[in-house]
Parts: C-alpha cells; structure tokens; sequence
C-alpha cells in the first residue's frame, strides 16, 4: 500500500485530505469526529473577533436534478469566544497529536492584531497557520478577508507581520475574486509565506425565487452576495493551482481547495501542483464518512500506478500546462463516430451544424437505417461532439499523423519575424 | 419479444447463458450518483450480511471499484453469486428509501457490477491472517461453508474444506440455473477462498473417503456445512420409470456442461411450486420442451417460490395447475412416461405448519399427458453423516445448543442449509453466507479462549 503521508511546508499529516476552513470544522466535538473518521488534517473555522451571524445562511444550486452542483454561503468566521476555540484546538490536538491542525485567522489589517493572535494560537499547540485573505461576504465590508486579499500590499504586509511573530508555518489562502491570483500569491510569497492555499469562495448569488422574487437565500426578505464553491467552482480553482504551480516566482507549497469531491478531484489537483488538497462542501453533503473512499481510492489508484507515495503525483502535469502560444498548431484530431455503439440521438449532429462546423452528415444506409458520419476533412477537432454524446463509446477524437512537424503560435511568429528580418536585410 | 421467443432449438446451451445483461459503465455511474449515500442505511439493516450498501455504491461513483468490490466481498463471501441470486425486492431494494419517494436503486445489478469489474480484472480482494497455528476442517464448500473458511482463514486458521463434488460451490455451482448464476461467478468465488490458503479436497466425501471421527480427532474445529440431499419421492405409482427425474440432479445435469437434447419438444410435469421446482420448469423450456405444467397440490398463496420467479416462469410460458396432485405416473406399453394421473384438492384447516391443509376430491382424477415428470418436492436430509459425526439432530436438521450454531459436540459446529428446520420456506443463500460468518467468529471466540486458558 502506498504511503500517503503528506508534508506540506513542514506540516504533516497521515494523509492529503484535511477539512477546509468551514462550518465543518467549528469546534472540537467535530474536528475529533472528522479525525475519527480518517481526515488527516482540519484547518479550524476562521478565529478572529467574535462575529455575528444571520439566520439562513446556505443556498445550493442544483443542475438538472442533480443537487449541491454548486453551494453559496453568507456564513461569517467563528461565532464562538476565541478561548472556547483555543480550549477545544488544545484538546482536539491532544488527542490526536499526529493529526494537523491549522488555525484559520482573520483580524484587522494591524501588525499588533496580528501579532497577538499567532502568539494565542500558538500557544495551543498548532501546526501551522492559515491567513483568511479570502471570504467574500460580510467581512470584507469591515476591510478584511477579500477586502484585503484583492490588495497586493495588504496581502504582502499582513503576511509579512504574521511571519515576524509566527514559529509554524504560514499558509495564505488567497481569494480568486481578483483578475490574477499570481499577483497575490506572489505578495505573500514576498511576504515570506510558507504555503499557499486557494480558492477561497468566489462572489455569488445562488438565486431567485421566481414567485417571491426574493433572492436565494434571503434574511427576511433581503439578500446579500455570498462565497460560491462546491463542485462547479472545481475548474476555477484548479486553474489558479495551476498558474501558481507554474509560476517561477510562487516557489512555495500549495493546498488545493475549490469543489473537490472524491479522491480523483484530489489526484487532478496534486497533479497540478496541490501537495494536498481541502474539502467542505462534499463533507457538508454527505457527513465526515466521505474521506474513508477518498482515502482507499487514492491508495488503490497509486497501488495501480506503481506509485510508492502519494508525494510522487505533486506537480506531474504542471509542465504540461503552459500558454496559448505553446500549443503545437499541426496537431489534430477529428471526430468518429462507432456506428455499432451510437445510438441515434442526433445530438451530436445538431451541435456541429447549429454551433461548430457543420461536418457530421445524417445518413442512411441501404436499408434505410439512419446514420451519422463525420467529414473528416472539414473536422476542426473541437471535441464539441464527443461532448455532447450520451454515450460511452460511441464517438472516439482520433489523431491524424501530421505530414507537418510540430509547430506552435510563437515559433511560426517568431519565423514570420525573422523571415521578415531577412528580407528588409536584402 | 417475449423470453419465449427466443428459445433456441438449435443452439440450446444459448439459452443457459446468463440472462441479466448487466449495467453498462454509464448505467452504472448515472445508478450509483442517484443514491442518495444515506447515512445508518436500512438497506444495510436490510441485508443479512450487513453489506455496507451506500458505501459500496459510493465507490462505484468515485470510480474507486477496488475498493465497491471489497466492501461487498468482505461482508459477503459470496457476493458476487448473491448479486444475482438475492431476493433483493424482499431485502435491500425493498428496504431502499426510494421507494417512498422515486424508484429504489438497482442494488443488487449495481453489485454484479462491482464484482464483475474484480472478477474481470482478477483482483484478489483479501489477504490470509497471520497463521495462529490451530486448524478447522469445513465439510461442505456450499455458500455457508466456503463463508466459514474464508472468515476462518482471515483470522489465521489452517483451514481445509472437504467437497463430495467434482468442483466447489455447492449451491451456487450445482443448484442454480446457469441462466442466473453462471459457474464462473461461483469458481472465482472459492479462487477468492482458495487464495487465503485454504485448501479445498473435492471428490472428497466424508463418511465414505474419509471417516467423520478422523476429521474430529484431526481439527480443532469442524464446521458441517453440508446442506440437503436429494429430492424425495413423492410415493406414488410410476416413480421408478426412466424420465422421472429428481428436479436438483435435473438441474445440475445442466451446469455439467454439455446440454441434453432429449428433451426438446418433450412434455413435462413438475411436481412442487417451490424455486426448485421453478428451476427445473424454466430449464425444461431452456432444453426445447414444448409444454412445461407445474403441479401443485396447494394453491398460488402458498407456493414457496418467491414473485419474481413465478413471474419469470410464467414469461417462459410455464403452465401452473394450483390444486393438483399426483396420484400416480402413467407408462405406455414400451415402459416410458405417457402421463400423469392427477387428483383435484380442496384447501381445509391450516395444519402444524400454519399452511392450510390440501385433502383430494373424491373421484376428481385426471390425466395428463406427459414424457418426463419432474419431483421438487423439498430436498431429503444427510440424516447418516449427521449421525456419524454423532450430532442431535431433528429429523436430520441439526440441533444447535442456543444461537451459537454450536452442535451437540463442542467441537463441531453448523450452519446453512442442515440448521434450517421445516417450515421455514428456503433458506437464502445470502443467510447461508450469515451464518457462515457468525460460524467462524463462534469457533474464534472458543478457540482463542481456549488459547489463552492454557497460556
């Protein structure tokens, strides 16, 4: 069996899947029955100044049936005294010492705040620290969380100021409301952050009542944005992981967090860079139980690849991961569709001619039978129809051996320019 | 088009081949998302084996199918088999909590699935226990016996399973129509045991190639896992004519691999409207009968064959003739069948068995013609291997001393078919897979005591 002992900016923990900063994770009676159940780390519900909460704080959205596609919250950090927290994280620790803790805070934008919270935490027995540059709602009002997390020199300060007083690793968690996270990832890395995770929820409004035509949820009949994530944010997030990975400047280690479901969301995010990975909102789906799946899934998926540790996966795809203008423009690949598997539904004929580019044929056969065929030479490979198709199997992308070498965007630029070089030479 | 329909006269072992397609990989995953992951599941409650159902189903999701398999094998040794033998509308799936609101998961297909996946994929799901130095013999290699070993082998214990039989499975190898349980789920069943290191003697049948008392002298412990025997006679004239068959031979005769094709165009009379009785009946058809009858001397309500069954009988066009019983088997002048002389009944007070009590018509006789006659009447009891072991037996139901499947000799202990009593309708093969288990930490919990009194 594979180890799945993970270190993330000298954190350590039994496995890859901690809890994120959450609802999930606001007291000790549920981060011991989270560990009980196998998660290896918690990143404990934001502490900072005790906050007010509203009543009906959740919304999801469901796709076609399918519910908590995606989850909004306006839940704020904890509600909870900070010395409660501070007893229940000694406890929680003691008993599970192997397990990682990681106190989420949030305070002001002030080095004396700052200071003084890293030294209460510490002082409880942590492994490391995560900085909420991050929620959305409510607290960025007050000029913290995304407030402070969408400035590059706050990002940059606050970090600085936790690194002075921290002895545990820091970890910022960055929002994704913001044009390009690298800008911010690299402030807290000149900050001297030991880690990055993200993201953190993405502004949203979940909804609204089409017969009451109040917002989704509502507090008494008024609504305000909240933090989107779950399932549909995974793309989003995954993205950001795999800019910062990338990124020569933000050498540091990543948590990945943003809609990770099941253990082979968590295999795409450490593939992209993530040494491991947070959860929530499956865990608010389906209870704690969820990581013993997770954990066996990533085993037996390692097991199968000959991996001895589950660090061997961080970071394998980053290099695969590039721009535009790196792409080979000579590739290609064009559609088939397996007469035998289809089954006849048009949906993929529809959405060439309407949508892409009008190459899959409705035919029939000799005795009338109806079926479909790609023209091939008109295939741009846009992958539309494959997508579109209920079926396993029955349209295969298949590539065509390219007469032309590999080409990309800037190297056809580039001997465009030098071409052009040489003729004004002449 | 109807099942009949596609009865092959040509290519008769066609129609043995397994008739549940299984689930395609996007019926599979678009089945396992519907389920809604309850949490203290009564589909767990509703399995006798206590399969972790959500769970396994979670897995099949999460592509994590490893993982589906081993929650279900590691509850049920026999899952696979019980995937598609199951009564799931009576267990699981009547106890999903769908049925109150959409429709219940398909459970038990969602199951093949799994096992089919580590079968295609020749995974081996479990590893022996470190060897603790005592031994068991397990007579019988049936769903309770080969559960008993598998339990017993992961615990540590030397084990050896002794099977009559050409091949081990039981049951699950010889009993059930290839139709619904092909023999190559029940052969990668016991490779699962054999894996653990158990050694598994076929053409090995205690009381004959080996004494009973050699095995409780050899052992720390003997399981007698050894089911029922044959199908009684009915008694009645006519029974000793050739093509009067016993309904479990019949059936087996047809999972020995070639296919007879005498019976095609035969007509055949079943006696009994038990699940043998539908199995010897829809194999008839199987075999190119023209006119199948089931027999039987009570009527629709007390028939032991469970809905889904009659139901499938009826869909291969098995003729069921309630309140009729046979008085005698009619030969014609070369000494085969030609028919079988029937008797109307009346249902009267219930009986000891709480089933009304069947009494004849006078002069209500008739005959029908027939070429084979089928008796599944019930199975006959090991009565001479139970006594030779020496064990309390009731009418050759073994006597167990409280629930603890422990025999009248502490050392030998019983489970599956030669527990269950009279009266009982059938016993599953998914209890019989229970009490397998159940078996094994009972001879755990004796021998480890045991252990540690004389450490």
């Amino acid at each position: 069996m594979a180890d799945l002992n993970t270190n993330l900016a000298g954190i350590k923990s039994p496995n890859p899947f901690w809890l994120a900063s959450a609802p999930p994770t606001n007291s000790g009676y549920q981060v011991q029955r989270a560990f009980e159940a196998g998660w290896g780390g918690a990143v404990w519900k934001t502490l900072g100044d005790p906050i007010l909460n509203v009543s009906s704080r959740f919304a999801a959205v469901s796709f076609n049936g399918q519910r908590v596609a995606g989850f909004n919250n306006i839940e704020l950090i904890t509600d909870r005294p900070l010395e409660v927290n501070l007893k229940e994280i000694y406890e929680t620790k003691k008993k599970f010492p192997n397990h990682a803790i990681i106190a989420s805070l949030m305070v002001e934008p002030k080095q004396e705040k700052w200071h003084e919270i890293v030294k209460r935490v510490e002082d409880v027995g942590i492994d490391g620290l995560e900085l909420n540059f991050g929620c959305p709602h409510g607290m960025a009002e007050r000029g913290m969380g995304s407030a402070s997390g969408q400035v590059p020199e706050l990002v940059e300060k606050q970090t600085y100021w936790t690194k002075e007083a921290a002895k545990t690793p820091v970890i910022v968690k960055l929002t994704p409301n913001i044009t390009d996270i690298t800008v911010t990832a690299e402030s807290a890395v000149r900050g001297g952050a030991d880690a990055v995770s993200m993201i953190n929820t993405i502004n949203s409004l979940a909804g609204v009542d089409i017969n009451t035509w109040n917002t989704i949820p509502h507090v008494g009949g008024k609504g305000a944005h909240g933090g989107y994530c779950g399932p549909a944010v995974k793309p989003i997030a995954l993205n950001m992981v795999a800019e910062c990975a990338r990124n020569p400047l933000i050498n540091v280690p990543i948590s990945g967090i943003g809609g990770i479901s099941n253990w082979q969301d968590a295999v795409e995010f450490m593939l992209m860079g993530a040494t491991g990975v947070q959860i929530c909102t499956a865990a608010m789906h389906h209870g704690f139980r969820i990581v013993e799946d997770m954990i066996e899934g990533l085993s037996n998926y390692l097991d199968e690849k000959g991996l001895a540790s589950v660090n061997d996966l961080v970071g394998k795809s980053v290099a695969r991961y590039s721009d535009w203008g790196e792409l080979d423009l000579n590739y290609k690949i064009v559609a088939r569709i397996n007469k035998e598997v289809c089954i006849n539904c048009n949906k993929c004929h529809i959405a060439c001619e309407d949508t892409s580019h009008q190459c899959i044929d409705m035919l029939q056969d000799s005795n009338g039978r109806p079926y479909l065929r790609v023209r091939e030479d008109d295939c741009v490979g846009c992958n539309l129809c494959s997508i579109v198709c209920p079926v396993d199997g029955a349209i295969d992308m298949v590539e065509l051996k390219s007469d032309l070498p590999p080409m990309t965007w800037n190297e056809r630029q580039s001997a465009i320019g030098l071409l052009r070089q040489r003729n004004t030479v002449k | 088009m109807s099942k009949v329909a596609r009865i092959s006269l040509q290519h008769l072992e066609r129609n043995f081949e397994e008739i549940e397609p299984g689930l395609t990989n996007r019926q599979a995953i678009e089945e396992a998302n519907r389920c809604l992951y309850c949490y203290d599941a009564p589909c767990i409650q509703a399995c006798p084996t206590g399969i972790d159902i959500p769970t396994f189903i979670k897995k099949i999701a999460s592509g994590n199918l490893k993982g589906s398999a081993t929650a279900i094998m590691a509850a049920n040794p026999v899952g696979a088999s019980c995937a598609r033998v199951c009564p799931t509308e009576e267990l699981c799936e009547g106890a999903c909590v769908l049925n109150h609101s959409t429709t219940p998961i398909m459970i038990g297909n969602l199951q093949k699935y799994a096992t089919d996946w580590a079968i295609k994929n020749e995974q081996v799901l479990f590893r022996a226990g470190q060897k603790n130095g005592k031994s068991v013999a397990v007579v019988g290699s049936g769903p309770s016996g080969l559960s008993a070993a598998r339990e017993l082998a992961l615990l540590g214990y030397q084990v050896t399973v002794f099977e009559a039989e050409d091949k081990a499975g039981g049951l699950n190898t010889y009993g059930i129509v290839s139709f619904r349980l092909p023999q190559a789920i029940s052969f990668w069943e016991v490779e699962q045991v054999r894996s653990l290191d158990v050694e598994i003697r076929t053409n090995t049948r205690i009381g004959k190639d080996i004494p009973a008392n050699e095995l409780l002298k050899n052992y720390d412990a003997v399981v007698l896992a050894i089911g029922m025997s044959d199908v009684p006679k009915v008694g009645i004239e006519g029974e000793d004519l050739p093509c009067v068959y016993d309904a479990i031979e019949f059936v087996k005769e047809t999972k020995k691999g070639e296919i007879s094709r005498e019976f095609i165009g035969k007509r055949v009379a079943v006696i009994g409207a038990g699940n043998t009785a539908i199995d010897a009946a829809t194999c008839s058809v199987r075999l190119g009968a023209e006119n199948v009858k089931i027999l039987y001397r009570r009527t629709i309500e007390e028939m032991t064959a469970y809905e889904f069954e009659y139901e499938f009988a009826k869909q291969d066009g098995v003729e069921f003739h309630w309140l009729t019983a046979p008085n005698r088997i009619l030969a014609d002048k070369t000494g085969n069948v030609a028919g079988i002389e029937c008797v109307k009944m009346v249902l009267s007070e219930p009986g000891e068995d709480g089933r009304r009590r069947p009494l004849k018509v006078e002069g209500s006789e008739f005959v029908i013609d027939v070429d084979v006659v089928i008796r599944a009447i019930g199975q006959s009891r090991r009565v001479q291997l139970i006594e030779e072991f020496g064990l309390k037996h009731n009418g050759g139901v073994v006597t167990l001393a409280g629930q603890y499947f422990q025999t009248s000799n502490e050392k030998v202990f019983a489970c599956g078919d030669v527990v269950f009593g009279k009266g009982q309708g059938e016993a599953m093969v998914v209890s019989a897979a229970e009490q397998g288990k159940k078996v094994a930490i009972e001879i755990h919990r004796k021998l480890a005591s045991e252990t540690i009194a004389t450490a």
